[in-house]
């Protein structure tokens, strides 16, 4: 199944809840949680972990709002809304974590 | 209705109540997901765990005390409640604190039980 | 595929409604069908015609009635979180209409998929 995140893990615990329950699939970051695929922070290495599990994909739009769109996390996948929507399609079931 | 059209839906809450409207709202579409004869689980997660909290006074902040409703949801045939273990134990809390019955699950049960549904809604 | 879509938060205040619209259109590109759009808790707002956004900014209701007009978009505001926050038939934008929960639990059951925007 798919899991849309879309809040910032370093003021919300959503990606976190979501990486321990989900039993993997893919995760794609929207809105305010692009910032966890953007190399260097502190939560690199939970996101590579984590890459093991899932298959993770970032909207690039939301990267590139945000200024942190020229680098990403290597094994994360950016795709356009035209990907956004074949992530839905490919899913049989999808969950917004709000 | 046929069987083709009854489909798993499952409600996540993961939000306190009264801070937002969210659970309230959440509970409105709840009750009329069973009235369509739907295959209704309600799972409390994160600071969800909190609208099942025993003892809610609201009259102080005359907010409507919506808590009562939750004993009502057998009433609709309501009866699939799941609350995440790991959250309840980070709140320091136990089903003993909780004013319904719930199934208490660990996180993987909780995601595999995910991976059955035909549509999660999320508030 | 036949797609449902549920928006939680309103106009200018969160991001969810644009990039719903983004997606329905991204959507409607590839040939999807959208069976519905259901607005809930104050994602009502989007379907007042009384909104002004300054003339640098995107018109973020007027964008929802056109995406309508051209692809015969069903929008579906919900009546009682619409009632609580002032959204009614006389203020409701071109496009929008005024209906109960079920049309939600409805698109759950039609469509072949339903995705959520909120907070």
């Amino acid at each position: 199944m798919l899991h849309i995140i879309n809040k910032s893990p370093f003021g919300h615990e959503t990606l976190a809840t979501c990486f321990r329950m989900a039993q993997g699939g893919d995760v794609l970051l929207i809105e305010d949680a692009v910032y966890a695929a953007t190399p260097g922070t502190a939560l690199e290495s939970l996101i590579k972990a984590a890459l093991e599990r899932f298959n993770i994909h970032v909207l690039q739009p939301d990267l590139d709002a945000r200024g942190v769109g020229a680098e990403i996390i290597e094994g994360v996948h950016a795709v356009d809304y035209g990907g956004f929507v074949d992530l839905v399609t490919r899913n049989a079931t999808s969950q917004s974590w709000l | 209705m046929s069987e083709d059209n009854i489909k798993k839906f499952m409600f996540v809450n993961r939000k306190a109540p009264y801070g937002t409207v969210y659970a309230l709202e959440a509970l409105e579409v709840v009750l009329i997901t069973a009235a369509f004869d739907q295959d209704v689980s309600l799972v409390f997660v994160d600071d969800g765990v909190y609208q099942l909290r025993k003892g809610q006074q609201t009259k102080g902040i005359e907010t409507k005390n919506f808590s009562p409703t939750f004993r009502a949801l057998e009433g609709y045939d309501i009866e699939k409640l799941y609350v995440e273990k790991e959250s309840l134990q980070r709140r320091g809390l136990t089903e003993e604190d909780l004013l319904v019955e719930v199934t208490v699950l660990d996180s993987a049960a909780m995601g595999a039980l995910m991976d059955e549904q035909d549509v999660i809604l999320s508030f | 595929m036949k797609l449902g879509i549920l928006i939680n938060e309103g106009p200018y205040q969160h991001q969810a409604s644009d990039s719903a619209y983004l997606f329905c259109k991204a959507a409607l590109e590839k040939g999807h069908e959208i069976f519905r759009v259901f607005f809930y808790h104050d994602g009502v707002n989007n379907a007042s015609r009384l909104t002004e956004p300054p003339q640098d900014d995107r018109n973020v209701v007027l964008r929802w009635s056109k995406l309508a007009e051209t692809h015969h978009l069903d929008l579906v505001v919900c009546v009682a979180a619409a009632l609580r926050r002032g959204i009614k038939d006389e203020n409701l934008a071109p496009g929008f209409r005024i209906s109960g929960l079920g049309q939600l639990v409805e698109a759950g059951i039609q469509a072949d998929r339903l995705v959520t925007f909120g907070d």
